[in-house]
């Protein structure tokens, strides 16, 4: 009984020695390691896109005698599209918020607005293309259109598959509603919504901001 | 840090997305930092060429500060600090890979013979 009561306060001792590592139960709190890995994930992403920028950056004037950025950039639509990804991102900003507040029915309006605006984003740039590329500034005319074709393509194919993410939310959410797992397949969609648009704010300064004054 | 704040009870109702009002001003501010370089840029108001491109990269420099942290909500206590530490860590690769490419590029082309560079500068299709 009483080495019973000694080993049973040497513990109680022993809890309150400082700890340095977690003993909490991991397992609470599934959330957290998708998270930060859909985060890395998304840097590595970025990373991808430093080395097409870099590309761009590299042959951004050679023109082989074809058209230059001044010659065939249309900034108005330029400007337009950055309008529409710039509130499609606030947008999904709301739908977060009403995620948080559990309304389903706002979660997947404001969902089906961003899907909406991301759908004209992609829209106009596909008309951008299609102007480009009958104006016989197609990728292989020169170094600087296939850089910009690969680096604002590459842009546009995300875009695109951001689209059809949120589709499959749609209907995941009509489906189970806001579950924890719904939520945090929503949460992860958000930062890749979100990084979209700040890759995007490189692509308007880097390609077309800048390339209108070389 | 955060493990011991943590509800057990809500696993889910966490970090990651702002309040109203952190997207508001995040719209706000993203929309007259993206309008000033446009504006810049379509209105020629500079005649200085080379300031108009200092101010367009510092807007985007800028607006990409605000979307990390209005809409990403990136700070020091997301995951322990990991986001943040993360999201430095890519930023100073990127900066390396796209200045560093520039800068060698540009050297390189710097010292091709005149009459190596000549042929492909007037490239004749």
């Amino acid at each position: 009984m009483a080495t019973k009561a000694k080993t049973r306060a040497k513990a109680a001792q022993a809890s309150e020695a400082p700890l340095f590592y977690e003993t909490g139960d991991h397992a609470a709190h599934p959330a957290s390691p998708t998270l930060l890995g859909f985060w890395i994930y998304l840097m590595s992403d970025a990373l991808l896109f430093a080395s097409i920028f870099a590309t761009f950056g590299v042959l951004g004037t050679s023109y082989a005698g074809g058209p230059t950025a001044r010659e065939i950039f249309d900034l108005p639509l330029v400007a337009l599209n950055t309008a529409i990804l710039l509130v499609s991102s606030i947008t999904y900003g709301f739908a977060m918020l009403a995620m948080e507040r559990g309304a389903i029915r706002t979660v997947q309006a404001w969902l089906a607005l961003t899907a909406l605006l991301g759908m004209s984003f992609v829209g106009v740039e596909l008309y951008e293309f299609g102007h480009l590329i009958a104006e016989g500034a197609t990728p292989q005319r020169s170094g600087f259109l296939s850089a910009f074709f690969t680096l604002v393509g590459t842009h546009g194919a995300h875009v695109s598959f951001g689209i059809i993410w949120i589709g499959v939310m749609l209907v995941q959410v009509q489906k189970r509603g806001l579950i924890a797992e719904n939520r945090r397949r929503l949460l992860c969609l958000s930062m890749f919504w979100h990084f979209l648009d700040v890759v995007w704010i490189g692509v308007f300064t880097y390609v077309y901001l800048l390339g209108m004054m070389r | 840090m955060s493990g011991e704040t943590r509800d057990m009870d809500a696993p889910l109702a966490i970090e990651g997305h702002g309040s109203k009002k952190s997207y508001l001003v995040g719209f706000a501010l993203s929309a007259v930092l993206t309008a000033i370089p446009f504006w810049l840029v379509m209105g020629n108001v500079l005649s200085n060429q080379g300031l108009t491109s200092a101010l367009v990269i510092l807007f985007a420099v800028l607006q990409i500060l605000v979307h990390t942290f209005c809409f990403l909500h990136v700070n020091t206590e997301t995951e322990g600090g990991w986001t943040m530490l993360a999201y430095i860590f890519t930023a100073v690769i990127l900066l390396i890979t796209i200045a560093g490419s520039l800068w060698i590029m540009y050297h390189l082309n710097s010292n091709m013979m005149p009459g190596m560079i000549a042929p492909q500068m007037s490239g004749a299709p």
